[in-house]
C-alpha cells in the first residue's frame, strides 16, 4: 500500500459495502450516504440485494451489496468502486467484479474459516491467490476477533455481539474518508433508542473500527470528498419511493384533494405503500386492498368520490390492473398509476430493475385507450413527476402512469425539501354554479382541452352516472353508435394529445451543436449524463435528451430530434423507446444501445456503445 | 329539517331496457322505494354495478352511480365507500358476477365490513352472455356451456356470507315486492356490509327457475317469511312450524306429533351466535322451507368508519401542519 501518510482530496469516491444479507450492509450503506450528504456531499446509492429474504448463510446466492458514490457531479453509483468491503469470502468472490483496477478491498480476515470457503465455493484455502488479488491491495482486518474484544465485557450474547460486525466496517470506513463518527452515532442512537445497551455496544464497536484504521494503517492515505454549491435550503436524504410518495401528498395539499390510496404488497413498490400507510399523520387514507385489482378498482371508486386516487406497483400488477385503468380512461376519471419497473417478463426479476414496461403501460390495453405516461428520471425526480403525474390527472381527467424503476426506487439523493410557493396549485375543474344551471351533462367538455367537468357526489342536481359504456358525445347516454364511437375515440384521444401544450419543453444538455445526440428516458438518465459528459470529454461531440415525458411527448421533441445527424437511444430494453420514436420519426435511423442484465448502465457501456454506433455508420 | 323524498326522486328519465318480464324490473322499482323510505337523499347516494343484466341498473338511478367493469363493482364500492362515508353505497351485482369473477372482492368485502349494501341477483345463470351456467346453478344443471349437465357444485351465497363472518345476510324474491322493499330498508340501516340475496327470474334462460318458491300453488308451503321477534311459522294454513331438532332444524305441524305453538322457535336475527341464522339461510325449500326475510342482522365495527378515526386520532397526535413540517419534524435534515 502507499506510503505516503497523508489526506488526498478527490471528487468522488465509490464505495460497495458486501455481506451476508444478513450482515446488515443496507443499514452501514444508508448511514454511510446519510452522513456523506450531510457533509454536503452529492450522493448516489445502489442496493443490489436478492430476492431471498434470508437465503442460506455464507452462500454466495446469499450477498447482498450497496453502492454508494459520493462527492462532486455525483449522477450515478459509479460503474465500478474504489473500495471494496467484504464481510465473508462469498461477498468476496460475488463482489470483487465491481471493484476498479486497483481500488481497495476490506475484508474481515476472520471470515476465512473452512466452512465459509466451502460454502462459497473456494476449491484452496487461500482465496486471495484463488481470486487473483493483489495481496497489497487488500486490509484483512481480523474484524470478528475486534468484534469480541471490544464487547467482551458488554454482557451481550455471542449473538447479539456478532450482529455488531457491520459496525466495526463503517468505524473503519468511516476513519477512511474522514467522516464525522459523532453523525454516525446520531443516528444510530435514533435507530436504537428504545435499546440503550446495543447502542451501546454499536458505540463501542464503530470507535474501535475507527481506531483500528488509525493504528494499524496510520500510512494509508485517508480521503477528503470535495463538496458541490447546492441550492440554499433545507435537504434531507430520499430515496425514490419516498420521494413519490411524497410528491402524491404535496399534490394532495395543492389540489385540496385528499389523497387515497388503493394498493397490493410487490417488490419493489412496496415502500410507496409503506410510506403513504405512515402518512395517515397527513390525513392520507392508504389502503391495503386484497389483489392488485382491487388496488386499481378501490383508486377509481375514490377518484369518483372526488379524491386524489393513487395506485401503485410494479409490471404484473399493472398487467392485471390494465382493465380498470381501461374504465379509467372510458370514465375520464384522475387517476394515478406508479409502476415501478421491474425485471420481466412473469416473475422476473423481482429485485432486480429495467425499463421493460414502456409498450405495457402505453398500449397494455384493449381498444383504443390513450393515456398520459411519464417516466421519473432520478430518485428526487420522483417526487417532481408524481407531482406532475397528480397534477395532469386531475387538471385533463385522465389516468396517468408514471414509470419509474427498481434503480430510483431504491437508490437515495440528497434532496431540497421544497418551500411553501415552490409548487404550483392544482385546479380541478368543478361542476358547478353557471354549468349546472347551462343543463350540465357528464360528458361535456371544455372544447379547447377536451377535458370534461368533474363532478363530485353530494353535490345537489349533479347526480350522473358513468362507467365502461361507450356514451354518446352530446348527450352523455349510452350509445352504440358508429360515427359517435369513432367521434368519442379521436376526441379521448386529442384530449391526451392537447396535454402537451402543458407540458415543459424537451431540452437538450451536453454539446447542444453536436451532430451526435444520446436520447434517454426515465431512470438512466444519471448514466446517460455522465456517459455524455465523457463523450465530449474525449471529443466526441454529444447532446443528450433525456425524455420524462413519454405520451404526449413534449411538443419540441420531434423537431428538436429531427436536427440531429445521429440519434440514438440507450435504454434498459430491447429498444421500446427507440421503437416508438421511429414509429414517430419515419425516415429517420434510430440507433440504439442496450441492456437487459437487470442492472443499471454502466458509463462506459453507453460510451461504448455510442461509438459502436458511430462507427458503424460510417 | 329532514327533506322527505319519494321513489320518483331515484328514478331517471331512461327507461330501464331489461326484457319484458324481467324479474330485474320489480327489484328496480322496490329498490327506488327502499331508498325514499329510508331517505338519503339522491346526490348523497351511489349506486355502484359491474357487468351483467343487472349491473345496467345505475343507468336507471337518479343518484350517483358508477356502471363498471365485469366482478370489480365491490372493490370500487369499497374505495368509494373508504373515501366518502358519507355517501350511502349500494352495490348491484349478479351470481356471475359477484361470485363468479368477482368472488375474491365479495368476501373481503364482508371480512372488512365496509358498509356497503349488497344487492345479489340471484338467477342462476349468465343472461347478459346469453345462457351459460353460473356458480350458483345446480349440479348437473343443463346449459349452452354445459350441454351434459355441469360437474360441480354451485356457491350458496349465504353460507360464502356465513363463513366470511357477515354481519347482514337477508333474501327476497323478485316477486315478493314488500318483503323485497323491508329487507333493503333493514340492509340500508345496517351498518357494515350487507348482503341482499334476490332470487330473480330470467325469463329467457332460465325462466320458472325460481318456481317452487314463486308460483301461489307451491310457495306457502316452500317458502318461510322470517320476522325478528316472531315465531318461524309457514304453510297454506300458517299451521307449520320451525323446531329444533338435536343440532338441526326441523319442520313440524303444530297439534301434530306432540308439537305445540310454544315448541315452534322465535327468530332472533340479532343474535351474535349464528348457529340457528345459519341453519335457517340453507333451508333449501326442498325438506325445509326457503327462508326469506332479514336472517342475520348484527353490529360489528366498519372499515371506513374505522380507517377515518384513526386518520383522525393519528394526525391530531402529530398535529403536522403540512408535508414539510412533516419531513423537518421526522426526518434527519442539514442546511446549506
Amino acid at each position: 500500500m502507499s506510503e505516503q501518510p497523508n489526506v488526498k482530496n478527490i471528487d468522488k469516491v465509490v464505495i460497495r459495502f458486501s455481506g451476508d444479507s444478513g450482515d446488515g450492509m443496507q443499514l452501514v450503506g444508508n448511514i454511510f450516504s446519510d452522513v456523506s450528504a450531510g457533509e454536503g456531499n452529492m450522493i448516489s446509492t445502489f442496493p443490489d440485494y436478492p430476492a431471498e429474504i434470508r437465503a442460506p448463510q455464507g452462500s454466495l446466492s446469499g450477498v447482498s451489496g450497496f453502492q454508494v458514490s459520493v462527492g462532486r457531479e455525483v449522477y450515478t453509483p459509479g460503474d465500478s468502486a474504489d473500495v471494496l468491503v467484504a464481510m465473508n469470502p462469498a461477498a468476496l468472490k460475488t463482489n470483487l467484479k465491481f471493484l476498479k483496477p486497483g481500488g481497495i478491498i476490506i475484508c474481515d480476515g476472520d471470515s476465512f474459516t473452512e466452512t465459509n470457503l466451502k460454502k462459497a465455493l473456494y476449491t484452496t484455502d487461500d482465496p486471495i491467490e484463488e481470486l487473483g488479488i493483489d495481496p497489497d491491495r487488500i486490509m484483512l482486518v481480523p474484524m470478528t476477533t475486534l468484534l469480541k474484544n471490544t464487547l467482551a465485557d458488554s454482557g451481550l450474547d455471542n449473538k447479539s455481539i456478532m450482529k455488531c460486525k457491520n459496525m466495526l466496517a463503517l468505524g473503519l470506513v468511516c476513519w477512511l474518508f474522514d467522516r464525522p463518527v459523532e453523525k454516525v452515532l446520531e443516528k444510530l442512537k435514533t435507530k436504537f433508542a428504545k435499546k440503550p445497551a446495543i447502542y451501546e455496544a454499536n458505540e463501542r464497536v464503530i470507535h474501535a473500527g475507527w481506531d483500528y484504521g488509525h493504528n494499524t494503517h496510520a500510512g494509508m492515505p485517508t480521503y477528503r470528498i470535495e463538496t458541490d454549491a447546492a441550492q440554499p435550503g433545507i435537504y434531507t436524504d430520499v430515496n425514490g419511493n419516498t420521494a413519490t410518495a411524497w410528491g402524491l401528498i404535496m399534490a394532495s395539499e395543492k389540489s385540496g384533494r385528499p389523497l387515497f390510496l388503493g394498493s397490493y404488497p410487490i417488490t419493489p413498490a412496496t415502500d410507496i405503500l409503506h410510506e403513504l400507510a405512515k402518512r395517515k399523520d397527513l390525513g392520507v387514507k392508504a389502503c391495503q386492498m386484497e389483489d392488485e385489482i382491487a388496488g386499481v378498482c378501490s383508486a377509481i371508486g375514490a377518484s369518483y368520490g372526488g379524491h386524489l386516487a393513487v395506485t401503485t406497483t410494479s409490471g404484473p400488477g399493472l398487467a392485471l390492473k390494465s382493465e380498470g385503468i381501461g374504465l379509467a380512461v372510458m370514465a375520464e376519471l384522475p387517476l394515478v398509476v406508479v409502476d415501478v419497473q421491474r425485471g420481466g417478463p412473469s416473475t422476473g426479476l423481482p429485485t432486480k430493475t429495467e425499463q421493460t414496461d414502456l409498450m405495457q403501460a402505453l398500449y397494455g390495453r384493449n381498444g383504443e385507450s390513450p393515456l398520459c405516461v411519464l417516466a421519473a428520471t432520478s430518485p428526487t425526480n420522483c417526487f417532481d413527476m408524481a407531482f406532475e403525474a397528480a397534477r395532469i390527472a386531475i387538471e385533463h381527467m385522465t389516468p396517468v402512469i408514471l414509470l419509474t424503476d427498481a434503480f430510483i426506487a431504491n437508490g437515495s439523493s440528497a434532496w431540497r425539501i421544497p418551500e411553501e410557493n415552490d409548487y404550483p396549485e392544482i385546479k380541478p375543474r368543478y361542476v358547478a354554479g353557471d354549468l349546472l344551471e347551462q343543463g350540465w351533462k357528464p360528458f361535456d367538455r371544455d372544447e379547447e382541452t377536451k377535458v370534461r367537468y368533474w363532478a363530485i357526489p353530494g353535490t345537489e342536481g349533479a347526480m350522473h352516472r358513468v362507467g365502461g359504456l361507450e356514451k354518446d358525445y352530446k348527450t352523455s347516454v349510452i350509445s352504440t353508435d358508429g360515427p359517435n364511437h369513432e367521434l368519442m375515440v379521436k376526441t379521448r384521444r386529442e384530449k391526451v394529445a392537447k396535454i402537451a401544450e402543458d407540458i415543459p419543453l424537451l431540452e437538450v444538455e451536453g454539446n447542444i451543436d453536436a451532430d451526435t445526440i444520446l436520447v434517454g428516458w426515465g431512470g438512466t438518465y444519471g448514466h446517460l449524463i455522465s456517459a455524455c459528459a465523457e463523450l465530449n470529454s474525449e471529443g466526441i461531440p454529444t447532446a443528450l435528451a433525456q425524455f420524462r415525458y413519454i405520451n404526449p411527448l413534449p411538443k419540441n421533441a420531434l423537431e428538436v430530434l429531427k436536427g440531429y445527424k445521429n440519434i440514438i437511444v440507450a435504454e434498459l430494453n430491447t429498444g421500446m423507446f427507440a421503437d416508438y420514436l421511429q414509429m414517430h420519426l419515419p425516415g429517420k435511423e434510430i440507433l440504439r444501445v442496450n441492456k437487459i442484465e437487470g442492472q443499471p448502465f454502466l458509463v462506459h457501456e453507453i460510451t461504448e456503445g455510442v461509438k459502436r454506433e458511430l462507427a458503424l455508420i460510417k | 329539517m329532514a327533506t322527505t323524498y319519494t321513489s320518483a326522486n331515484y328514478k331517471n328519465e331512461q327507461g330501464a331496457r331489461w326484457c319484458p318480464g324481467c324479474g330485474d324490473h320489480a327489484i328496480l322499482n322496490t329498490l327506488q322505494k327502499a331508498m325514499a323510505e329510508v331517505g338519503v337523499a339522491p346526490h348523497n347516494t351511489a349506486v355502484i354495478s359491474g357487468i351483467g343484466c343487472s349491473s345496467r341498473l345505475p343507468y336507471y338511478m337518479n343518484t350517483y352511480g358508477m356502471h363498471t367493469i365485469h366482478g370489480r363493482a365491490a372493490a370500487i364500492a369499497t374505495g368509494l365507500k373508504t373515501a366518502r362515508p358519507d355517501l350511502m353505497v349500494w352495490q348491484v351485482s349478479g351470481d356471475g358476477d359477484g361470485l363468479a369473477i368477482g368472488g375474491n372482492h365479495f368476501i373481503h368485502a364482508l371480512r372488512r365490513n365496509i358498509d356497503i349494501n349488497i344487492l345479489l341477483f340471484n338467477n342462476k345463470i349468465y343472461g347478459l352472455t346469453k345462457g351459460q351456467y353460473s356458480p350458483t346453478s345446480d349440479r348437473g344443471f343443463v346449459s349452452k356451456s354445459s350441454p351434459y349437465g355441469t360437474t360441480e357444485d354451485p356457491f350458496i351465497p349465504a353460507e360464502l356470507v356465513f363463513g366470511c363472518r357477515g354481519k347482514f345476510f337477508a333474501r327476497s324474491l323478485d316477486v315478493s315486492l314488500d318483503i323485497s322493499k323491508e329487507i333493503m330498508v333493514a340492509a340500508a340501516r345496517h351498518k357494515g356490509a350487507a348482503v341482499v340475496e334476490i332470487l330473480q327470474n330470467c325469463v329467457i334462460f332460465n325462466q320458472g327457475i325460481h318456481s317452487l318458491f314463486t308460483d301461489k300453488e307451491t310457495r306457502e308451503d316452500h317458502v318461510i317469511h322470517l320476522v325478528a321477534g316472531e315465531k318461524m311459522i309457514f304453510g297454506k294454513d300458517k299451521n307449520k312450524g320451525l323446531v329444533q331438532d338435536g343440532f338441526t332444524l326441523k319442520a313440524v305441524t303444530i297439534g301434530e306429533d306432540g308439537y305445540t305453538l310454544d315448541d315452534v322457535l322465535v327468530h332472533d336475527p340479532h343474535s351474535e351466535n349464528d348457529t340457528v341464522q345459519r341453519e335457517l339461510a340453507l333451508m333449501d325449500g326442498l325438506n325445509l322451507p326457503l327462508a326469506i326475510g332479514v336472517i342475520r342482522d348484527v353490529e360489528g365495527p366498519t372499515y371506513e368508519t374505522d380507517v377515518e378515526n384513526q386518520v383522525s386520532e393519528i394526525k391530531a397526535k402529530k398535529g403536522f401542519n403540512s408535508l414539510r413540517d412533516m419531513i423537518l419534524k421526522t426526518h434527519e435534515t442539514w442546511g446549506v
